[in-house]
C-alpha cells in the first residue's frame, strides 16, 4: 500500500497540485475571484456545455453500436472471434494523432464517403462522434461482453420452461445481471469521451472545444494559468463524481453471479434471426473499425508510382537530411523499451494495490482505488507541466531522463492493471490460504503456491494491456522534454508535421507498424484468456 | 504477512526490469555519474522542428570539448512557455527557437541572461532585435501563401501575388489558413495582415477574406498536408484547396522529399503575402553550465551551423559569410520585401487581435 500511495503522491497528486496553485495562487495569496470569473465567462460556458453534450452523445451512440456486438462475441461462436475480437481493442490503444489521419481519409474532403454519396464529415461533431465510438466500441464489448459470456444461459432458459416470455426472461434474469457491467462500460466511455483531445482537436477543427483541449490551449498557448486551473478542478470535481458513481456500480457487479467458462455459453448461430444479427454486427464493425484502419494501411502502401512497400523500406535508412538522426526503426525500438519498463512500473505498483485493495476493506481503501482512476480522466498537460514545476531538483531532477517517458505512461497503465488484477484477486478463496497456513506453509510460500497461479495469468493479461497502452501513449509523452529519441506516436506526429511525399508515406508505415505490433500483443492477450480471467478490460 | 512478501519481491523485480531497461535506454543518467566539477555536457533546450546533422554537432564537441544533448520541448510556444514556468530552474543551458511573435513575452519574463556571442558583426543589425544581448538571432523564413502551380495553369489564372489579390473574386474559395492561436503560420499570416492594413484596417480585410470563402484549419499539418492541392500530402489526401499558409522555403522541401525529385517545385510562392520571422537563441537565466551555453550560442551562428541548418530546418542563415544549398537556390524564392514587425508591437497586441480574429472568422 505504502508504495503505490507514494507513487500517486509524488508523480501525480504534487505534480497537479503545483501547477494548479500556481495558476491559483501566483503571489502567494489565493485568487479564488478567478472561479467566478472564469466560470461566468460565455466562452467557458460553451466549452462545458459542448464537453457534457458530446460526452452524453458519444456513450449513448458507442452502447448503441457497441451492445448487440458484446452480444455477439459473447454468445456466438465463429470463425475468427479470436481475432476480430484482439482487432476491435486495437483502436482503443492507438495514438490519437493515427485515428484523426484516418478519420480525414474516411469522412474528409474526397475521403471515401465523400466520393461514394457527397457526405462529409470533417470539421463537423458527427466525425468526433463517429471516432469516438470507433475508439470506445472496445471498451462495451470486452467489460459487458466479458460478464455476458459467463451468464449461464440456462437460467433464463429456466424462465421460459417456467412460462415466461423471451422478453420477459430477458428482462428479468439477463438484464438486472448486466445492468451494473453496462453503467459501468458507459461510465467509462463517458469518461474517456469527456477528456478527449486528440480527435476532437484534428478532427472538430477550430471552432470546437472541450474542456481537455481548453485546458491544453490556457496552458500551452496562451499561459493563462489561472484559467487553466480553474478548469483543471472543474475536471477534477466531475472525474471524480463519474469514478465514485462507477465504483458502486461495479461493487453492484460483484454481488454474486453464478459464472460458467464462456466456452460453455457459446455456440454456433442458429437461425435466420441470429445469422443476421451476426451479419449486422460484423458489417458494423468491418465499416466502423476495420475500414479506417485499412486506408492507413492502403496509404502506407500507395506510391506516386503505385502500391510497393517504399516507405517501410525507407524507415530502415538512416535519413541523410537529419530529419531524425537515426533510422526509423531505432523508434520502434526506442518505444518498446520505453513501454516495458512502463509496465514494470505499472505491473509492480498497480498489482500491490490490487493486493492491497483485496486485502483491506473500508471507506479509505475504496476511495484509494477511485484515486488510483483519476489520471485517466485529468488532463495530461496538467500532468506535464506539473513534472516541470515539481521535479527540478536533485534528486528528482527527472525532467530530461528517459524515466519520465515511462513514468507519465505507467500512470495511465496503473488503472488498467488495477483494473484486470482486483476481480481475479478478490476471487481467490481465502480458505485455500488458511488451509496453506495450516498445514505448516509460510506466508511466501503460501502465496506462491495458492495466489500466483491463480493470479499468473491475469498479471499477464494485465502487463500485456498496460504494454499496448504504454506503446500508444501520446497525450503525457509528447508533453515531455526528452533526449532526442521519439516514441513511435511522436515520430509519426512529426513526421506527419513535415511536408513531402516520403514523410507522409513513412508516417502512414509507422502508423501500421504500430498498429500491428498491438494487435499482435492483443491477440496473445486474447490466448491466455481464460474462464477465472473475467477483469474489465 | 504475506502482501509484504510479495510487496518485496515485486520491487527486486521491478528495479531488475528497470534497470535493464536503463541498459538499453541510452545515456540517462551518465551526465550525473560523471561527477561535480565541469559538466562535459550542454543542453539546448528547443522546439520540435529543431534538427541539426550529426556530424556539425561532433564538430562541436571536437571545438569545445562540451557534447550538445537536445530536448525537444513541444511546438514553438509550448516552449517558450515551458521556459518560463520553470524560470530560475531551466530544464537546460540555452533555449533555441523564441521567434519575434514571442520574444517579448520571453524578455519580460527575464529567461534569458545577456551575453554577447562571438562572431555578432556577421549579422546583420536590423535582425538584432536586443541590444542587451539577451538573445542572438540564428535564423530567419518567410511565412507566405504558397501555391499549387498545376491548378493555376491549368486553369489559365495567374497565381495571386499580393493581399489585396487573395480576397478578389478569381480567387474564392481556395485559400486554407491556420488558426493564429494555435500555429505559428496563422499567427505569422495574421500579423502580415496587420503590418499590411494597419490596427484598424485588417479587420475589414478579414471580413473581405471570410467573404471569399477562406477555410481555417488548427495546425500547419492539416493545412498543407490535408487540404492544399499542391503537397504530395495534400495530392494523396486529395485536397482542394490551392492556397495555403506556408513558408518560402517549402518549394525547395516539397523537392526534396519526392521521390523521384522533381525538375521543378510543384508549388511556387507569392511574395507579396509574406511576414518575415527571426529565431533567436538566449542562455537560460540559472543555467548549469553557463560556460558550454555561452560556446553553443557561438557555435550556432558559426559558418559550419549555419550552412548545415538550411537543409535542417529550412531557413534562412543569418549570417552574411553563410552559403545557401543549391536545392535553395534552385527551387527558393527571395523575398524582397516580406512585411515585418516590432516584438514590443506584437507583445502588446497578440492576444488582442487573436480574440478579436477568432470573433470574426471563426464564430
Amino acid at each position: 500500500m505504502v508504495l503505490p500511495v507514494a507513487f500517486f503522491a509524488v508523480f501525480f497528486a504534487w505534480p497537479v497540485a503545483s501547477i494548479v496553485e500556481r495558476g491559483l495562487r501566483p503571489d502567494g495569496h489565493w485568487e479564488l475571484g478567478r472561479f467566478a470569473q472564469t466560470l461566468s465567462s460565455p466562452e467557458i460556458l460553451d466549452v462545458l456545455w459542448f464537453t457534457l453534450w458530446q460526452a452524453l452523445a458519444s456513450t449513448a451512440l458507442t452502447l448503441l453500436v457497441a451492445l448487440p456486438g458484446a452480444y455477439v462475441f459473447a454468445r456466438f461462436d465463429f470463425p475468427g472471434k479470436g481475432l476480430l475480437r484482439a482487432v476491435v481493442t486495437v483502436p482503443f490503444v492507438l495514438p490519437t494523432v493515427m485515428v484523426g489521419t484516418a478519420f480525414l481519409a474516411l469522412l474528409g474532403r474526397r475521403g471515401l464517403l465523400d466520393e461514394l454519396w457527397g457526405v462529409r464529415l470533417d470539421t463537423s461533431v458527427w466525425a468526433i462522434l463517429i471516432a469516438h465510438v470507433f475508439f470506445n466500441y472496445a471498451v462495451v464489448v470486452r467489460t459487458v461482453g466479458g460478464l455476458w459470456s459467463q451468464l449461464d444461459p440456462r437460467q433464463e432458459e429456466a424462465a421460459r420452461v417456467l412460462g415466461a416470455s423471451r422478453w420477459r426472461a430477458w428482462r428479468t434474469v439477463t438484464l438486472p445481471a448486466l445492468g451494473p457491467s453496462v453503467a459501468a462500460a458507459a461510465l467509462m466511455v463517458f469518461l474517456f469521451t469527456a477528456s478527449s483531445f486528440g480527435i476532437v482537436q484534428i478532427l472538430g477543427g477550430p471552432a470546437y472545444s472541450t474542456l481537455e483541449t481548453e485546458i491544453y490551449r490556457q496552458t500551452a498557448d496562451r499561459l493563462q494559468l489561472s484559467t487553466a486551473a480553474v478548469l483543471t478542478l472543474v475536471q477534477f470535481v466531475a472525474v471524480g463524481a463519474i469514478l465514485a458513481v462507477h465504483a458502486r456500480t461495479v461493487r453492484r457487479r460483484e454481488t454474486a453471479l453464478k459464472l460458467v467458462p464462456p466456452e460453455r455459453t457459446a455456440a454456433r448461430p442458429r437461425g435466420a434471426g441470429q445469422w443476421l444479427l451476426l451479419g449486422a454486427v460484423l458489417l458494423s464493425i468491418g465499416l466502423l473499425i476495420l475500414a479506417p484502419l485499412g486506408v492507413l494501411v492502403e496509404r502506407s502502401l500507395a506510391t506516386s508510382t503505385g502500391y510497393g512497400l517504399d516507405h517501410y523500406r525507407a524507415l530502415q535508412s538512416v535519413d541523410e537530411n537529419g530529419t531524425f538522426l537515426v533510422p526509423m526503426t531505432d523508434t520502434i525500438v526506442n518505444s518498446l523499451q520505453y513501454a516495458l519498463a512502463a509496465t514494470a512500473i505499472a505491473v509492480v505498483i498497480g498489482g500491490l494495490a490490487a493486493a492491497a485493495l483485496t486485502r483491506r476493506a473500508g471507506r479509505l481503501v475504496r476511495g484509494f482505488d477511485a484515486l488510483l482512476m483519476l489520471p485517466l480522466g485529468v488532463s495530461a498537460v496538467t500532468v506535464g507541466f506539473g513534472f516541470l514545476i515539481t521535479l527540478d531538483e536533485p534528486p528528482l531532477d527527472l525532467r530530461a531522463s528517459w524515466i519520465l517517458v515511462p513514468l507519465a505512461q505507467a500512470l495511465v497503465g496503473v488503472p488498467f492493471v488495477v483494473r484486470t488484477m482486483l476481480p481475479v484477486l478478490r476471487a481467490v478463496d481465502e480458505r485455500l490460504r488458511e488451509a496453506a497456513a495450516v498445514l505448516g506453509a509460510s506466508p511466501w510460500r503460501a502465496w506462491h503456491e495458492v495466489d500466483l497461479p491463480l493470479v499468473r495469468r491475469a498479471l499477464l493479461i494485465a502487463a500485456g494491456f498496460a504494454f499496448a497502452v504504454s506503446l500508444g501513449e501520446f497525450g503525457a509523452t509528447v508533453f515531455i522534454a526528452r533526449p532526442d529519441n521519439p516514441t513511435l506516436p511522436v515520430a509519426v506526429a512529426r513526421l506527419l508535421g513535415r511536408p513531402g511525399e516520403l514523410n507522409y508515406g513513412q508516417a502512414m508505415a509507422l502508423s501500421t507498424i504500430l498498429m500491428v505490433v498491438c494487435a499482435v500483443s492483443l491477440l496473445l492477450l486474447e490466448r491466455l484468456r481464460n474462464d477465472r480471467t473475467s477483469g474489465e478490460f | 504477512m504475506n502482501t509484504k512478501k510479495a510487496a518485496a519481491v515485486a520491487i527486486v523485480a521491478a528495479l531488475g526490469v528497470t534497470t535493464l531497461a536503463a541498459c538499453g535506454g541510452g545515456d540517462g543518467g551518465k551526465d550525473k555519474a560523471t561527477g561535480t566539477p565541469a559538466p562535459k555536457t550542454v543542453t539546448l533546450v528547443s522546439h520540435d522542428s529543431f534538427n541539426a546533422s550529426k556530424e556539425v554537432l561532433a564538430e562541436f564537441t571536437r571545438q569545445t570539448g562540451f557534447t550538445v544533448k537536445v530536448l525537444k520541448s513541444g511546438d514553438a510556444g509550448e516552449a517558450v512557455n515551458k521556459e518560463i514556468l520553470t524560470k530560475g530552474s531551466p530544464q537546460g543551458d540555452v533555449f533555441f527557437g523564441v521567434d519575434n511573435t514571442l520574444l517579448s513575452r520571453a524578455l519580460d519574463n527575464g529567461i534569458f541572461t545577456p551575453y554577447e556571442a562571438k562572431g555578432l558583426n556577421r549579422i546583420p543589425a536590423a535582425l538584432q532585435l536586443d541590444k542587451e544581448h539577451r538573445v542572438t538571432p540564428i535564423d530567419s523564413g518567410d511565412i507566405c501563401v504558397n501555391y499549387d502551380k498545376q491548378y493555376f495553369a491549368g486553369k489559365k489564372l495567374a497565381p495571386p501575388q499580393s493581399f489585396d489579390d487573395l480576397a478578389k473574386p478569381a480567387y474564392k474559395d481556395l485559400l486554407v489558413v491556420e488558426n493564429p492561436e494555435r500555429s505559428s503560420p496563422g499567427l505569422g499570416f495574421l500579423l502580415g495582415t496587420a503590418a499590411e492594413y494597419g490596427d484598424g484596417g485588417w479587420q475589414d480585410y478579414w471580413k473581405k477574406l471570410k467573404a471569399n470563402g477562406v477555410k481555417t484549419v488548427d495546425s500547419w499539418e492539416l493545412a498543407y498536408n490535408q487540404e492544399f492541392s499542391g503537397s504530395a500530402g495534400g495530392k494523396k489526401a486529395k485536397g482542394d484547396r490551392p492556397l495555403v499558409v506556408s513558408y518560402a522555403s517549402s518549394p525547395p522541401v516539397e523537392v526534396l522529399y519526392s521521390e523521384p525529385q522533381p525538375k521543378v517545385a510543384p508549388t511556387g510562392v507569392s511574395t507579396g503575402t509574406c511576414f518575415r520571422q527571426t529565431e533567436f537563441a538566449g542562455l537560460l537565466n540559472g543555467a548549469k553550465n553557463p560556460e558550454g551555453g555561452k560556446a553553443l550560442i557561438d557555435f550556432l551562428i558559426s559558418k559550419k551551423f549555419q550552412d548545415d541548418m538550411p537543409l535542417q530546418m529550412f531557413v534562412n542563415p543569418v549570417t552574411t559569410d553563410a552559403t545557401l544549398p543549391e536545392l535553395f537556390t534552385k527551387h527558393g524564392v527571395v523575398v524582397d520585401k516580406p512585411e515585418t514587425m516590432a516584438p514590443d508591437k506584437i507583445a502588446a497586441n497578440r492576444d488582442q487581435w487573436i480574440q478579436q480574429w477568432t470573433l470574426l472568422v471563426l464564430k
